[in-house]
């Protein structure tokens, strides 16, 4: 892939999830998740990873992105609003982000590793889906029954959670 | 890689592209008419609007969003395993008996929210 | 062979076009090959937006005694560009507490949506807009984005009206792509392969000459085709399940305060979600632009692909005209204690068929399968004791 395109969707990335936190409005917020989610597929995408990048729009941009917009329904939007901007806390948020900043790029800068070019990726001759179901429903039977436990339990939980609510 | 997915950013981009001129196009040879307050004011079958724009809306949309989830993440597994099931059930059965018994304990969540009457859906 | 020119005449007058550009550099050719494919499929599918639109009313007319639009043009078949001008020229009303930027952005996301996931369909032999490996997945991936474009026209409104509709409309699309996504895995299981080519390759053939193997011919296939149907007709709200924009309920939905284009790329995105639906549909279960029968291969694909297609457009317009509104609360039930578990029998009966070789066997287990989970089901869940018995009234 052209660098460009990396760029481009890795600025449309960056500059919502930055959108994502600056914005009051929390459907707003949301909204620009979504767009950062898109940006994130492209680059898996990217990456010959097409089944991870099509479940990133498929579980979080569809499925995700809708719950939460639910949540926000329900909640009393306008308390969200009224709130007022602590600007000293920001500074300190902004100032803490900032040494984090510098100290990744100095590590990364030390780092041997990161001054070689990466290797190219070696190009698989089957597509990607088939090669998770492969290795899936070869090697890592016992972890997916173990997944399908923990979604049972989460849906027990949601249950739970909201009994009284239905009532 | 790019060869493939070319025509699909090009597809974005002229699908975007196209809605995105038809609407202009239209406000542009649209009529312009009077503003006034009323017009403006958000429809509500004629009626003078009461309260918030934004109800607060029944705790019964969140559930169906998060069962939705569930049963979203489920599909992600059984994707890959509907992609291979033909060469591996060819080898050995095991994979079908992998995915009935991950159906069946999710199944079980899926009876316990049905007994529950989580997916009672009552007006 | 004459049959071969006929069927990739398309094909060869892409080749044509491109041949002007022989000694371009690689890329230039390949952008402009994949721009020719878009806007071929945008005005394929625009013409028969146009082409639905007023086949509808006069379908709808017919049906209900009454000839449809008939004034403008021949048989009124200009009404559509009449309609076009009428809707371009309208003022565009934006109410003053709506957040201007979402209100205008959700028109554009929805078309945009509905367009992308046309992309995926083969329309006829090597007639694919964009053969990816992942095709299906790749069309849900884009149709789960519909749901967003629903919300932020309902949110943007700031309308009771257009967020209840919005709600309504999300909650049942959700509901409803359980099904249509799981129906979609027994195909995919049996073809092997997430590629709508692959899957329609592998419904060649006949036995007997006569009967096609498509997968609709097959137990699990057919149960699977039905459910996916009724939840392609949720996915693009149409009767009988067009509650969210019930006008004598909630106004029109999440596009209660749109007016002029932008309600009409509203219509047409719902339209072209429908023909992306019924095309998926085709290629999953229909056999794709295969012909019902040796004899006729003769036919062009893209000729039996778009027969099939307008089979299937009628058959949403005959229930537009046949069915009344379903109640919110009946949708969602059916969704989540009917379709959800016929779906997943779906997939059960397919590897059934799969595992006992395919043949007659297969076909009566599978056929067994899905007979027994289906009267389970209706024991389970019998509505008719909730019912008072119907009485029928006349006016004298």
């Amino acid at each position: 892939m052209p660098p460009f395109l990396f760029w481009i969707f890795a600025l449309l990335m960056l500059v919502f999830g930055a959108a994502v936190v600056i914005n009051r409005n929390p459907i707003a917020s949301a909204l620009n998740l979504v767009v950062s989610f898109l940006g994130l597929a492209a680059l898996f995408m990217s990456l010959d990873a097409f089944f991870v990048g099509i479940i990133q729009v498929l579980i979080y941009a569809g499925a995700i992105m809708v719950l939460f917009l639910f949540i926000i329904m329900l909640l009393d939007l306008r308390a969200e609003k009224l709130r007022k901007i602590n600007w000293l806390a920001s500074a300190g948020g902004i100032a803490v982000a900032l040494v984090l900043l510098t100290q990744i790029l100095y590590v990364i800068g030390n780092l041997k590793a990161a001054q070689q070019t990466f290797p190219p990726l070696a190009r698989s001759t089957i597509d990607d889906v088939r090669n998770v179901g492969l290795v899936l429903f070869g090697n890592y039977n016992l972890p997916f029954q173990i997944i399908g436990i923990l979604v049972l339990v989460a849906t027990i939980g949601i249950v739970l959670l909201s009994r009284h609510e239905l009532r | 890689m790019l060869r493939e997915y070319l025509p699909v950013l090009l597809q974005i981009i002229v699908a975007i592209g196209f809605a995105a001129s038809v609407l202009l196009v239209s406000v542009l040879a649209g009529k312009t008419g009077t503003r006034s307050a009323l017009k403006d004011s958000p429809y509500e079958c004629g009626m003078v609007p009461q309260g918030a724009g934004q109800p607060r809306f029944s705790v019964k949309f969140y559930l169906v969003a998060m069962l939705f989830i569930l049963f979203d993440l489920e599909i992600v597994f059984m994707y890959p395993w509907a992609v291979v099931y033909k060469e591996a059930v060819a080898q050995s059965s095991s994979i079908f008996w992998s995915m009935l018994s991950f159906i069946t304990i999710l199944m079980v969540g899926y009876v316990y929210a049905l007994k529950k009457g989580v997916l009672d859906f009552k007006k | 062979m004459s049959g071969d020119v006929v069927d990739q005449i398309f094909i060869r007058a892409k080749q044509w076009l491109l041949s002007w550009l022989a000694g371009a550099p690689d890329w230039i050719i390949q952008i402009t090959s994949s721009l020719l494919n878009i806007f071929a499929l945008l005005g394929v599918f625009l013409t028969l937006f146009a082409l639905i639109s007023v086949l509808e009313r006069k379908i709808l007319g017919r049906m209900q005694n009454r000839y449809g639009p008939n004034r403008v043009g021949p048989f009124g078949l200009f009404q559509p560009i009449a309609d076009g001008i009428k809707m371009l020229i309208k003022e565009d009303i934006v109410p003053a507490r709506a957040d201007k930027i979402v209100h205008f952005l959700a028109p554009i996301l929805i078309a945009a949506t509905a367009i992308l996931a046309l992309g995926v369909i083969p329309y006829g032999r090597n007639m694919t807009p964009f053969a990816i490996d992942g095709g299906i997945l790749f069309f849900f991936a884009v149709g789960s984005t519909t749901e967003l474009a629903v919300f932020m026209a309902g949110w943007g409104s700031n309308n009771k009206f257009s967020m209840l509709g919005a709600m309504r409309a999300i909650a049942q699309m959700v509901s409803y792509e359980l099904p249509l996504i799981i129906t979609t895995l027994p195909v995919v299981m049996v073809a092997g392969a997430l590629s709508p080519d692959v899957i329609v390759t592998a419904q060649a053939g006949y036995s007997f000459g006569f009967v096609p193997h498509w997968f609709v011919t097959t137990p699990w296939g057919a149960a699977a085709f039905v459910l996916f149907f009724v939840s392609g007709l949720v996915e693009s709200n149409r009767t009988p399940f067009d509650v969210p924009e019930g006008e004598s309920e909630i106004v029109a939905g999440h596009m209660t305060e749109y007016s002029g284009f932008k309600y009409a790329t509203f219509f047409m995105a719902e339209y072209i979600g429908m023909f992306a639906i019924s095309g998926l549909a085709v290629t999953l279960f229909l056999g794709g632009w295969h012909a019902p029968v040796r004899v006729l291969q003769f036919i062009p694909s893209y000729i039996w692909f778009f027969a099939k297609l307008s089979a299937l457009l009628f058959v949403y317009i005959w229930l537009r005209g046949t069915l009344p509104r379903t109640r919110i609360d009946h949708i969602m039930n059916f969704a989540w204690k009917f379709m959800l578990p016929m779906a997943f029998t779906c997939i059960f009966a397919a590897a059934v068929w799969h595992y006992m070789g395919r043949g007659l066997a297969g076909w009566l287990c599978s056929l067994a399968v899905i007979g027994i989970v289906y009267i389970a089901l209706s024991i389970l869940l019998d509505t008719r004791k909730r019912f008072a018995t119907r009485t029928y009234r006349f006016a004298e």
